[in-house]
C-alpha cells in the first residue's frame, strides 16, 4: 500500500501477537456516551478517526488516565490500569504513556530543552543527565540547534517535534497522539507527517492517533478506527472501510481513495503499477498521496471516449449498497472504491466479477506531497 | 471627513480626562513636596522614634506579605479549582476586609484574637502568647487587610490558566505538587508578583486595623502611617516629612518592581531568555 520505501523498516507481526493495549471503556461526560472495545498490538499504530465530539479525544484521555472510566477496562501489557469494578486506577503520573496533545501544550515558560526534560526531571532524573538525553531526543527529531528557546519562539513544525521529543522522552511503552498535524499548514504538513511516521515506526509499544483527517490516518496508521458518537462504527484499513461505508460520515468525509506513488509533471505513477493524469497543480515531483472521491468516478460498460484522461479497464471485486448508493470496488492496476446511484447500477447491470471501464477526470485527482 | 473627527475627537476627551486623573494624583503630592521643611527633614528623618517606625513598617510588611503569599496561594488555588457548596460564600468572606474600614477589621480582630475574644483567651491561656499591642498582632493586622488582595489576583489568573499544561505535566510524570511547583506557579508568575506587591502595599500603608488592634506604641507598633498621623496632631511638619518618606518608600519599590519585574514578565520571554 503506501510507498515501499517508507515501509520498508517497518517489522510487521505475524499475527498471534497478543494485544498489548486492551481497552473496553465506558464513558458518560456531558452529552457524550462513549463506549469502545479496542485493542492495539505492540507494533501497529491504530488511527481513531471520526467527527468532532465522537469521543476520540475522550478515549484518549481515557488511556492516559486523565479521564476515569465508569465502568470496564483498560490494561496494558496484562496490567490493569483502570477497572472501576475492582477499584483499580492508576494515575496518569504513574502510567507509561507518552502522549502528544493537540496544539502540543508545551510550557510556555520553559526552554525547548526544559520541555523535553520534564518528564525525566519528575521522574528524578538528575539536572545534567536529563539535560543531556532531552538533547539527544532534540537532535532525534531534528532540532539540535532550538533547545534553548522557548515554546513561543519556535514554529509550529519545530512546537510539534518539541511535543514529540517531550513524550518520548520518558520511553514509553503507548504513545497517544491527539490531532499531531492539525495545526500546522499544509507546507509544514507532509514534512513533519513523514518524520512522525518514522518515529512511529520505531516506537516500541502500540501507538494511537486521533485525527479527523484520513490522509493522515492513512500515512501514519496501520489500521483505522471510525467513532461517531461515542461508538465503534467500522474498523478495518482505509481502503476496507471505504469500500463499506456504513454511515454519512464515512460515506461523504473519509470514505475517499487513497492512492500513493510518484509525481512526474502531470503524471502519477501508483505504487500498485498504475498511471494517473492529474491536474497541473501545486505538488511538486516525488513521492505523492492522491485522492479521489468515490462519486467522482464514472463506470461504463464499454471503453469511454471524449474529455476523461483517465480510463482503464477493471474487474468489478465487489458491490456494496449503502442507502440509496452503491459502492462498487474495483481490483485492476489502480484499486478504487466508485460509488453511483443504485438507480445506475442497475441500468449498468454490474455484477461482482463483471469487467467494466472506470474513467475520472483528472481535475478530480486531488495530489498532496508525501 | 466627519467620521474623521469623530474620530479624532474621542482619543482626545479620553487623554484629556485621564490627564485630569494624572494630575489628580500627583497634585496631593506636590503639594507635599511644596509643603516640605526642607531644613529639618533631616532630623525628623534621622530621628530614633522616625527611624524605629520606618523599620517597623517595612519589617512588618514583609512580615505580612509572606503570610499572605504562604495563606493566599492555597486559598486561591482551592477557590480557583475545588468545587464546594458555598464556595461563593466562603470567597466573599475572605475578601471582606477589602470592604470594610480597617477600623471595623480591627475591632473584629479584636473580638477574636484579644486577650479576652475568642480564640485570644485560649492563646493567652494555653501558650501565653497575647497579640493585641504586640508587633505580632502589627502582622496580624496588616495581613487581615492585605492578603485577600493577592487571593483576588491569584484566583483571577489561577481561573485563566489552561488547565491542560497541568495535565499535560501528569502525563510525564509529574506528582500534583510538582507540576503545580513547576507548571502552575510559574505560569501564573505575572499575577503573583502583582498580587505580591498589591499585598505588600497594603500592608505597608495599614493603619486602621493596626491602630485598632496593636494600638500605637513607638518602637513596637508604631508603624510610620500611625507616625505620621500622631505627628500631624503635635507638629504638621513632621508628619509631612514622614508621608514623604513612607511615598518616597512605596514609590521605589513600586517602580523597581515593576520594572524589573513585572514588566519583564508582562512583556513576554525575551527578557527571561536573555538572563540564561
Amino acid at each position: 500500500m503506501v510507498g515501499g520505501g517508507r515501509l520498508g523498516h517497518r517489522t510487521i507481526g505475524c499475527g498471534a501477537v497478543s494485544d498489548a493495549l486492551e481497552i473496553e471503556a465506558q464513558v458518560r461526560l456531558g452529552g457524550l456516551d462513549l463506549a469502545v472495545e479496542l485493542r492495539v498490538a505492540a507494533d501497529e499504530t491504530v488511527a481513531l478517526l471520526g467527527p468532532n465530539g465522537s469521543g476520540k479525544t475522550t478515549l484518549l484521555r481515557a488511556v492516559a488516565g486523565l479521564q476515569p472510566l465508569d465502568a470496564g477496562s483498560i490494561r496494558l501489557d496484562g496490567v490493569t490500569l483502570d477497572a472501576p469494578a475492582t477499584h483499580t486506577l492508576v494515575p496518569a503520573e504513574r502510567r507509561p504513556v507518552g502522549v502528544v496533545f493537540q496544539d502540543y501544550l508545551l510550557f510556555p515558560h520553559l526552554s525547548a530543552r526544559e520541555n523535553v526534560a520534564f518528564g525525566l526531571r519528575a521522574r528524578k532524573v538528575g539536572r545534567r543527565e536529563a539535560g543531556e538525553r532531552a538533547d539527544r531526543w532534540l537532535e532525534r527529531v531534528g532540532l539540535g540547534t532550538v533547545g534553548a528557546l522557548r515554546a513561543g519562539q519556535l514554529s509550529g513544525g519545530q512546537q510539534q517535534r518539541v511535543a514529540l521529543a517531550r513524550a518520548l522522552a520518558t520511553e514509553p511503552r503507548l504513545l497517544l497522539l491527539d490531532e499531531p498535524l492539525a495545526a500546522l499548514d499544509v507546507g509544514t504538513r507532509a514534512e513533519v507527517r513523514r518524520e512522525l511516521r518514522r518515529h512511529l515506526d520505531g516506537h516500541d509499544g502500540p501507538r494511537i492517533l486521533v485525527t479527523h483527517d484520513p490522509l493522515d490516518a492513512y500515512a501514519l496508521a496501520d489500521r483505522v478506527v471510525v467513532l461517531e458518537r461515542g461508538n465503534v462504527t467500522h474498523r478495518g484499513t482505509l481502503t476496507e472501510i471505504t469500500a463499506h461505508p456504513r454511515s454519512d460520515y464515512v460515506g461523504r468525509l473519509v470514505g475517499t481513495n487513497l492512492l500513493d506513488g510518484v509525481l512526474e509533471g502531470t503524471v502519477l505513477r501508483l505504487s500498485g503499477g498504475g498511471v494517473l493524469v492529474v491536474p497541473n497543480g501545486e505538488a511538486v515531483d516525488g513521492p505523492c498521496l492522491a485522492t479521489v472521491a468515490p462519486s467522482a468516478i464514472a463506470l461504463h460498460r464499454d471503453a469511454p471516449t471524449g474529455s476523461p484522461r483517465n480510463a482503464w479497464s477493471a474487474t468489478v471485486a465487489e458491490l456494496d449498497r449503502f442507502g440509496d448508493r452503491v459502492r462498487v470496488r474495483l481490483d485492476g492496476p489502480v484499486p478504487l472504491a466508485a460509488e453511483v446511484t443504485a438507480a445506475a447500477a442497475a441500468e449498468l447491470d454490474i455484477r461482482s466479477g463483471d469487467t467494466v471501464w472506470a474513467s475520472v477526470k483528472a481535475t478530480e485527482v486531488k495530489v498532496y506531497p508525501a | 471627513m466627519s467620521s474623521r473627527t469623530t474620530r479624532d475627537r474621542l482619543p482626545l476627551a479620553v487623554m484629556g480626562l485621564a490627564a485630569l486623573a494624572v494630575g489628580f494624583f500627583a497634585l496631593p503630592l506636590l503639594g507635599l513636596l511644596w509643603r516640605a521643611p526642607w531644613s529639618s527633614a533631616w532630623d525628623v528623618v534621622t530621628d530614633p522614634i522616625t527611624r524605629a517606625a520606618l523599620w517597623l513598617s517595612i519589617s512588618c510588611s514583609l512580615w505580612s506579605t509572606a503570610a499572605s503569599v504562604l495563606f493566599g496561594v492555597p486559598l486561591a488555588w482551592v477557590l480557583a479549582r475545588v468545587e464546594f457548596p458555598g464556595r461563593g460564600v466562603v470567597r466573599a468572606l475572605c475578601t471582606l476586609s477589602m470592604v470594610v474600614p480597617p477600623v471595623v477589621g480591627g475591632v473584629a480582630l479584636f473580638a477574636a484574637l484579644g486577650r479576652r475574644g475568642l480564640l485570644g483567651q485560649y492563646l493567652d491561656l494555653w501558650f501565653g502568647l497575647r497579640l493585641p499591642f504586640s508587633t505580632a498582632g502589627v502582622v496580624v493586622a496588616q495581613t487581615f487587610v492585605a492578603m485577600p488582595f493577592l487571593v483576588i489576583t491569584v484566583e483571577g489568573a489561577l481561573r485563566q490558566q489552561d488547565r491542560r499544561l497541568e495535565e499535560a505535566a501528569r502525563t510525564l510524570g509529574a506528582t500534583s505538587w510538582y507540576a503545580f511547583r513547576r507548571v502552575t506557579l510559574p505560569s501564573i508568575r505575572p499575577a503573583l508578583i502583582a498580587g505580591t506587591v498589591l499585598a505588600w502595599a497594603r500592608a505597608l500603608g495599614e493603619f486602621g486595623a493596626t491602630i485598632t488592634f496593636a494600638g500605637n506604641f513607638p518602637g513596637r507598633t508604631q508603624t510610620l502611617p500611625l507616625a505620621a498621623y500622631l505627628a500631624l496632631e503635635t507638629d504638621p511638619d513632621d508628619a509631612i516629612v514622614l508621608s514623604l518618606l513612607l511615598i518616597s518608600t512605596s514609590f521605589v519599590v513600586l517602580v523597581g518592581l515593576r520594572d524589573r519585574w513585572l514588566g519583564a514578565a508582562a512583556s513576554g520571554t525575551g527578557r527571561s531568555v536573555a538572563e540564561r
